[in-house]
């Protein structure tokens, strides 16, 4: 198991879940370790994305637990998961259309103490926030197309305006779903670089990707799913040349 | 007396039962509540209204009803639907509703306001079964119903294009791939669900001896709840909410009084919406997986 | 000074303006309820008791109103979280018909003959508080709420995942909007001082919508813009007068295939700096 004895920054402990009497998963337990980049690999409907949407809460599984910093968070309501820090990119990009890059790194930025302050426009409200967003603008290259709505920008940086949101509220653990899907050397390179630089300053990473060089290259650990079903799990190099998984991706080729 | 009402209500329910199989055929195909069916319901009924003040026969006025509402119809689909089939289905709605304003205006327009009533009603042959007297245009109206809902299953479950609109409802793109061409298709269905608001309007018009131009705001509507009802993705749940409504709603009249009859009826639609959305017929609750 | 006609009008014009920002609050979070009349009913019904029979000062018995039809509101915006699109559609024009059965039925306000004895207010009150709410929209538009019900409204899971309390967003809308619409009705009872339940039908309800959508649904300015057509354009085109309603409906779908967004939209209004579209 993925331990070294410290407090898992995410801890899954045999979740399960059924969608009309199909188990698309069963008995998962999986770990992410403080700056930590975990992936999740396996063939098509293997229930990697399930998991996910267990983990932000959109689904409820029928047992097993959640566990964030060791804090219970199973099915809890998904914008508390969010606030408690878990932040999620999508397949296909999930971004608001008609707001500005800069809008949605505004409003990625919740906060609690006064909620009434809400009620001021947004660069007043939260001068905290308008720095954070400034930063990540910088960050991420994206200050040039910053009053650009989502919808007019090229797929590259919406993708990386869906990065920016999500590490907005500055989360503890960031969960790429296939976030080179669709790229090229360069671009997916980028991306690496990118999640090493984030692993760097405190976030873990749990990503699900099916570019194999590109998950090699980066997973500190890799978790094997099949039908549901974990079927290994360990370093990246032993994962190479395990027979089980060679086993269910060629099993699934034919 | 009870049974009386009880005879009065599946009358009214048939003719729920067919708008709501009006509403039904382009809500659970297209997933779009077309409400201009209320209007293409008054409409046909002012079509039939006409004819039979022009001294034709019945099933004349009937098939102009129904060919009067199925030609503005498919005006509506080509103008209205087709433009915006790929937009949210609540902006097509809003299309038809437009069309529903315009109908009305229309209506009041070319008739009047005032209701147009029939000097002597049509068919007008009682039929007593000990506490219970029918008209003979109650049982018409009963039995247009059965032979519209006959053909309609016919044309559903038994025709090429009926087996085209099954698959449309199913998966729209999966059906265009398999060769289903959406275009002559949602046409169909709009034209069937016109052609049988219309035959409503002409049944209950001639059953009243009377029409307004806004029988469609106070029938017509009533419809959605009985769909919603029925269900709103299984056609058929019409055929039961249909006359269950009717009754309630003619029982609640009868001893309630007729001004709570809308409040139980919606109140049961939202209820309904509610609890069971899938509607009285409607199969399992379609999910993807318990909620939190 | 300005002829009594005339005064109606615009009378007219600041109520629809108040039921149009009622539908476009709730838009605003990707809900259409078109039973917003039921909420004024509420606000003209409960105004016109405390004035009439409470005795209480207009401006108060508002506030009053208000505030119970927001409560209402927020009651009805909770199950209104289960359904979406077209089947809220349907529950909210359910909701609006049963506040009008409710008035039919209740005989201490007169039931079917309606309701009268309210005192008449000028149009300068009246839109008093029309400007004020209009106001109140534009300010509320620049602000990190407005974002936030942007957010849910364009993705409402994703707006969820990143922290956003959709709950309390959509449900604070219906409440807002159900106390706007209430002002309306108790501007509209004080206005014609004679109410029936046929003045809050789906036809009102449907009112407030059109106005929404052909003044401009993206912006609160869209809802004056629209309530001036809806009320004025009958005014300036009157060998149509018989067929206003057409031309609207016609007016409605040319709008919904030509341009979606309705007549006023952001980058006409050119006043939000940091929105311009690329």
């Amino acid at each position: 198991m993925n331990n070294n004895q410290e407090q898992p920054r995410l801890g899954l402990s045999n979740v399960a879940i059924s969608f009309g009497g199909i188990r698309a998963l069963d008995d998962i337990s999986l770990a992410v370790m403080p700056k930590q980049i975990v992936g999740i690999i396996g063939p098509n409907g293997a229930g990697k994305t399930t998991t996910f949407n267990i983990i932000t809460g959109a689904y409820r599984p029928s047992k097993g637990e959640v566990r964030l910093d060791g804090q219970a968070v199973t099915a809890k309501p998904s914008h508390l998961i969010a606030r408690a820090g878990i932040a999620r990119t999508f397949q296909n990009i999930r971004l608001f259309g008609d707001m500005t890059v800069w809008e949605h790194l505004m409003v990625a930025q919740p906060h609690n103490e006064f909620p009434l302050r809400r009620l001021l426009p947004a660069r007043w409200a939260n001068p905290r926030a308008l720095r954070r967003a400034e930063e990540i603008l910088e960050f991420l290259n994206l200050e040039d197309v910053k009053d650009r709505t989502a919808r007019s920008l090229p797929y590259g940086l919406q993708r990386r305006v869906e990065m920016g949101r999500a590490i907005a509220a500055r989360p503890k653990l960031l969960l790429l779903d296939e976030p080179v899907a669709g790229m090229n050397h360069e671009e997916a390179d980028e991306i690496r670089q990118l999640m090493l630089k984030l692993r760097d300053k405190g976030l873990s990473i749990l990503l699900i990707e099916h570019d194999m060089t590109f998950v090699m290259n980066l997973c500190d650990y890799l978790y094997v799913l099949d039908f549901g079903v974990m079927i290994a799990h360990g370093l990246p190099a032993e994962m190479r040349s395990n027979p089980a998984v060679l086993d269910a991706y060629l099993g699934h080729a034919t | 007396m009870f049974l009386q009402q009880f005879v009065n209500g599946v009358t009214l329910g048939a003719v729920y039962t067919l708008i709501a199989l009006s509403f039904s055929l382009v809500m659970g195909i297209l997933g779009v509540l077309n409400l201009a069916i209320a209007e293409l319901f008054m409409i046909g009924g002012y079509f039939g209204f006409a004819v039979i003040l022009a001294k034709l026969p019945l099933p004349v006025a009937l098939l102009a009803g129904m060919a009067g509402a199925a030609l503005v119809a498919a005006a509506i689909e080509k103008i209205g639907y087709q433009p915006l089939r790929n937009a949210p289905p609540v902006t097509p709605m809003l299309s038809t509703l437009g069309f529903s304003i315009i109908l009305q205006n229309v209506a009041t327009n070319l008739w009047g306001s005032d209701p147009l009533q029939l000097s002597e009603e049509v068919l007008s042959a009682r039929f007593t079964f000990g506490p219970v007297s029918i008209s003979a245009m109650q049982l018409v109206v009963l039995g247009a119903t059965l032979v519209l809902v006959i053909l309609l299953a016919f044309v559903v479950q038994r025709t090429s294009m009926g087996r085209a609109l099954r698959a449309i409802a199913e998966n729209r793109d999966v059906a265009r791939l398999l060769g289903v061409s959406a275009g002559p298709v949602t046409l169909l269905a709009f034209m069937l669900s016109g052609a049988l608001a219309g035959a409503a309007g002409v049944l209950i018009s001639l059953h009243y001896a009377a029409i307004t131009p806004y029988i469609g705001v106070e029938i017509g509507l009533k419809a959605i709840a009985v769909m919603v009802v029925g269900g709103t993705t299984r056609i058929w749940g019409a055929l039961i909410a249909g006359p269950l409504i009717g009754i309630a709603e003619v029982m609640t009249t009868a001893y309630g009084g007729s001004q709570i009859r809308d409040f139980v009826v919606y109140g049961l639609m939202i209820a309904i919406l509610l609890l069971r959305p899938q509607g009285l017929l409607g199969g399992p609750r379609s999910e993807q997986g318990p909620r939190v | 000074m300005m002829s009594t006609y005339y005064a109606g009008l615009l009378a007219d014009v600041g109520i629809l303006l108040l039921g149009a920002l009622s539908v476009y609050v709730i838009l605003a979070t990707g809900q259409l309820s078109l039973g917003n009349a039921g909420f004024m009913g509420i606000g003209a019904y409960l105004t016109s008791y405390l004035t009439v029979t409470a005795g209480i000062p207009l401006t108060a018995a508002l506030m009053m109103a208000a505030a119970a039809s927001g409560l209402i509101g927020v009651v009805i915006g909770f199950p209104a979280l289960r359904l979406k699109g077209i089947y809220l559609a349907m529950a909210t024009l359910g909701f609006g018909e049963m506040v009008r059965s409710f008035f039919l039925n209740f005989e201490a306000m007169g039931g079917s003959g309606g309701f009268d004895g309210m005192r008449h207010v000028s149009l300068a009150y009246i839109w008093s508080w029309a400007a004020a709410i209009l106001l109140l929209v534009a300010i509320l538009e620049r602000s990190q709420l407005w974002l936030e019900m942007r957010a849910v409204s364009d993705d409402e899971t994703a707006a969820g995942l990143v922290g956003l309390n959709t709950t309390t967003i959509k449900v604070g809308a219906f409440g807002f909007a159900a106390a706007v619409a209430a002002v309306a009705g108790g501007l509209f009872a004080h206005h014609h001082v004679y109410i029936e339940p046929g003045n809050f039908s789906f036809e009102r309800s449907i009112d407030f919508v059109l106005a929404v959508i052909l003044g401009g649904s993206t912006v609160g300015a869209g809802a004056l813009v629209g309530a001036l057509l809806l009320v004025m354009l009958p005014e300036y085109l009157r060998f149509l007068a018989e067929w206003r309603f057409a031309v609207f409906g016609a007016l409605l779908i040319a709008m919904l295939l030509v341009r979606r967004q309705g007549l006023l939209d952001r980058s006409l209004l050119g006043m939000f700096g940091s929105r311009r579209p690329a």
